[in-house]
């Protein structure tokens, strides 16, 4: 995974709640069996409006998505993660994240920042008043920086790590070997088998 | 937060948790041990490419089983499929579950369908097992007892390589249903008026568990379409505390213990219960007497309202983001406020999904049917969810009942409830559906989904108008009637 440490771009205003992954990419597109080609799928029907934030010339280029509450419910297809990323998103800012796309995000190194609703509102009005402001959203200081805003955010000490480090969770869990090997070795015998081992 | 050893009660959650951990550290997340992983077509390719590029093997192909669902077609499955994109992924899953050594049950298989009902039907699912699989509605499963969550595509190649994963702990949601459900009220609707109340981000970072004395009373079939729903309240999961009801479930089945085997298991179940002094982090309390059948309107779960009320005016709504919501809702649902909701006309329904497309929700649906025929212009597809639900509702002639009714009835998968498949809904057609979704373009683009109980789905067919089986006894000119129809 590639290390998120901090990024400066542009915002992209989403004023919209409860955005489903079923937006985010339709799954017409989960067909793919790649990783990557995802960004003409990424909110696919909201894009035939002329008017939707991402069709309007001052929000072209920008990279950091501000959204309502809720973002990224609904189904735990990590193509939703792979979308934004594919199109160039680097950052995800909203009031409230749904678990399981949260975790895909930190997994791929698109950091989600959860700020309160008051930040939000006011990262959506300086895009819209300006849209050539910067934001910068710093993971070593945990913090998010706009004209006019100065937000302190959290991250979970270990996801903050990885992120910071870039580090292949798989890798990690593998130096693990004995404990796992230890607790395959106390499990007990009752439990379902799909076929002989 | 799972619990340190401290000699104080557990919930449910949390001993599955506990019985479970691999390592502890503090500061970082528990790492678990993964009993059961389901794959299928969908999210597992990425997985496997990244398992071949670093040269890692799958750690336990005996924990591991993949069928075919979401991209299957239910019609014609004898010949080859028309779309290639879809026949280049389950290409895909043959070759990897082929060359890693995974156990698949392909199209064409006696033992395929949605995966959420495959793995209980098989006797995979039983209770204290934490089970995983790239897809939300795994939290199915917790009707077991068992500790079940959807993961992405990254998690699934860490399972796959290493049957672990580091996971974030958890807070603990009590949802207590007092009493029991009127005759006319299901499962589908229970959770649907849950979701109404707690709203879809209300579980979020919550493992939800039902319990009560409605809920005890409930089917296994039942409570799996509960806790398929759990997601969609944005919880980790969903849980039921297994009973005599999930033992007897499992009894016999394909992969559940025999012998000395089943006699251990069995005494362990019966410890996986929340003690009497384990404190929940939130509850929140049912009463089911005043539950009614329940459908939505809008276009995300928790946009819900008893069927005999009426669109709500969205100015009515105490918070502005929610007001928009449903302002937006109703304008893609083609909707006006004080509509009531009994006199929304379908163009179609869909009896089906991992959440109602088992044997008990097709014979539910069909005895509504029976003996009727539903309205003109409106199409039904009944899609089961697995080859052997199909083949039992066969044995029992609800295939007749559905098509001598008029409905379609097709081959086992997820069909029209995410329509990757080519059952979709064309723009602005209106469907009444059995499954767990109605967001924008869910069912195909620009469709619009009411999510309703396998009753509703059978009552709205026949009267080609959001029905329940009540409407139907008195006739239609007397919706308020609130008359019960056994079934
Ligand atoms: S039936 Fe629907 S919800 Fe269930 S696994 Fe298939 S697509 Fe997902």
């Amino acid at each position: 995974m590639e290390a998120f440490t901090t990024h400066t771009g542009r915002i992209v205003p989403l004023r919209r709640s409860n955005v489903d992954t079923d937006q985010i990419i339709p799954a017409h597109w989960l067909k793919k069996v790649t990783r990557d080609g995802f960004e003409d799928g990424l909110f696919e029907a909201w894009r035939k409006d002329p008017e939707f934030v991402l069709n309007q010339p001052r929000f072209a280029g920008a990279d950091v998505l501000v959204a309502d509450t809720d973002f990224g419910t609904g189904s735990s297809r990590e193509h939703a993660v792979w979308a934004l990323q594919n199109y160039g998103f680097k950052a995800v800012i909203s009031p409230r994240f749904a678990d399981i796309f949260r975790g895909n995000s930190l997994k791929n190194g698109l950091l989600t920042v959860v700020l309160p609703d008051e930040t939000v509102r006011a990262l959506w009005e300086l895009a819209e008043s300006d849209p050539t402001a910067e934001v910068t959203v710093d993971l070593v200081r945990c913090k998010v920086l706009a004209p006019g805003v100065d937000a302190d955010f959290t991250l979970d000490e270990n996801a903050r790590w990885r992120l910071l480090e870039g580090l292949d969770d798989i890798g990690l869990t593998l130096s693990n070997e004995d404990a796992i090997a230890d607790y395959e070795a106390r499990r007990p015998s009752f439990k379902p088998r799909t076929q002989a081992a | 937060m799972p619990s340190e050893g401290i000699p104080m009660g557990r919930t449910l959650a949390e001993k599955v948790w506990d019985d479970h951990v691999v390592r502890r550290v503090e500061g970082e997340p528990d790492l678990l041990f993964i009993d059961l992983h389901l794959l299928h077509e969908v999210t597992s390719p990425q997985a496997f490419d990244g398992l071949r590029k670093a040269g890692r093997p799958v750690r336990r192909t005996d924990l591991t089983i993949a069928t075919e669902d979401h991209n299957t077609p239910t019609l014609d499955i004898d010949k080859p499929i028309a779309d290639p994109v879809s026949r280049v992924q389950l290409e895909t899953l043959r070759k990897n579950c082929a060359d890693f050594g995974v156990r698949l049950h392909p199209l064409g298989d006696v033992e395929q369908g949605v995966v959420h009902v495959v793995g209980p039907q098989l006797g995979l699912t039983q209770p204290g097992t934490t089970v995983v699989c790239g897809d939300s509605h795994t939290s199915t499963h917790g009707a077991f007892g068992a500790l079940a969550f959807g993961i992405g595509t990254s998690q699934v190649e860490h399972v796959l390589a290493t049957q672990t994963l580091p996971l974030a702990p958890f807070r603990t949601m009590a949802i207590t249903v007092n009493g029991e459900l009127p005759d006319d009220v299901t499962a589908k609707d229970l959770i649907l008026a849950i979701i109404a109340r707690i709203g879809t981000g209300g579980g979020q970072g919550y493992v939800l568990e039902y319990r009560g004395e409605a809920i005890e009373k409930l089917s296994m079939e039942a409570r799996m379409t509960i806790c398929n729903m759990s997601i969609e309240a944005g919880a980790r999961a969903g849980m039921i505390a297994p009973d005599r009801t999930t033992f007897d479930y499992l009894e016999g089945r394909d992969h559940a213990p025999t012998g000395a085997d089943w006699d251990e298991a069995v005494a362990y179940w019966q410890t996986l219960r929340t003690d009497d002094d384990a404190v929940f982090d939130h509850e929140v309390v049912i009463e089911a007497a005043e539950l009614a059948p329940f459908v939505t309107w809008g276009t995300n779960p928790g946009q819900g309202a008893p069927l005999s009320a009426s669109v709500p005016d969205p100015a009515a709504f105490a918070d502005a983001g929610e007001q928009l919501a449903a302002e937006k809702a109703l304008e893609y649902m083609g909707l006006t406020a004080g509509k009531p909701l009994r006199e929304i006309t379908v163009d179609t329904v869909f009896v089906g999904s991992c959440t109602n497309g088992r044997i008990e929700d097709l014979r539910s649906a069909a005895s509504v049917v029976e003996g009727r025929r539903i309205a003109d212009g409106v199409r039904m597809l009944v899609v089961p969810g697995s080859v052997r639900v199909a083949l039992q509702a066969v044995e029992e002639g609800l295939d007749k009942v559905f098509t001598e009714a008029g409905a379609e009835w097709r081959h086992a998968g997820c069909s029209m409830c995410l329509g990757m498949n080519p059952d979709q809904l064309k723009p602005k057609e209106r469907a009444a559906s059995t499954s767990n979704r109605n967001f924008e373009g869910r069912q195909g683009k620009g469709g619009r989904t009411h999510l309703v109980s396998p009753q509703v789905a059978a009552a709205t067919a026949v009267l080609g108008r959001l029905a329940s089986p009540a409407d139907l006894s008195t006739g239609p000119g007397n919706p308020s009637s609130r008359e019960t129809v056994g079934v």
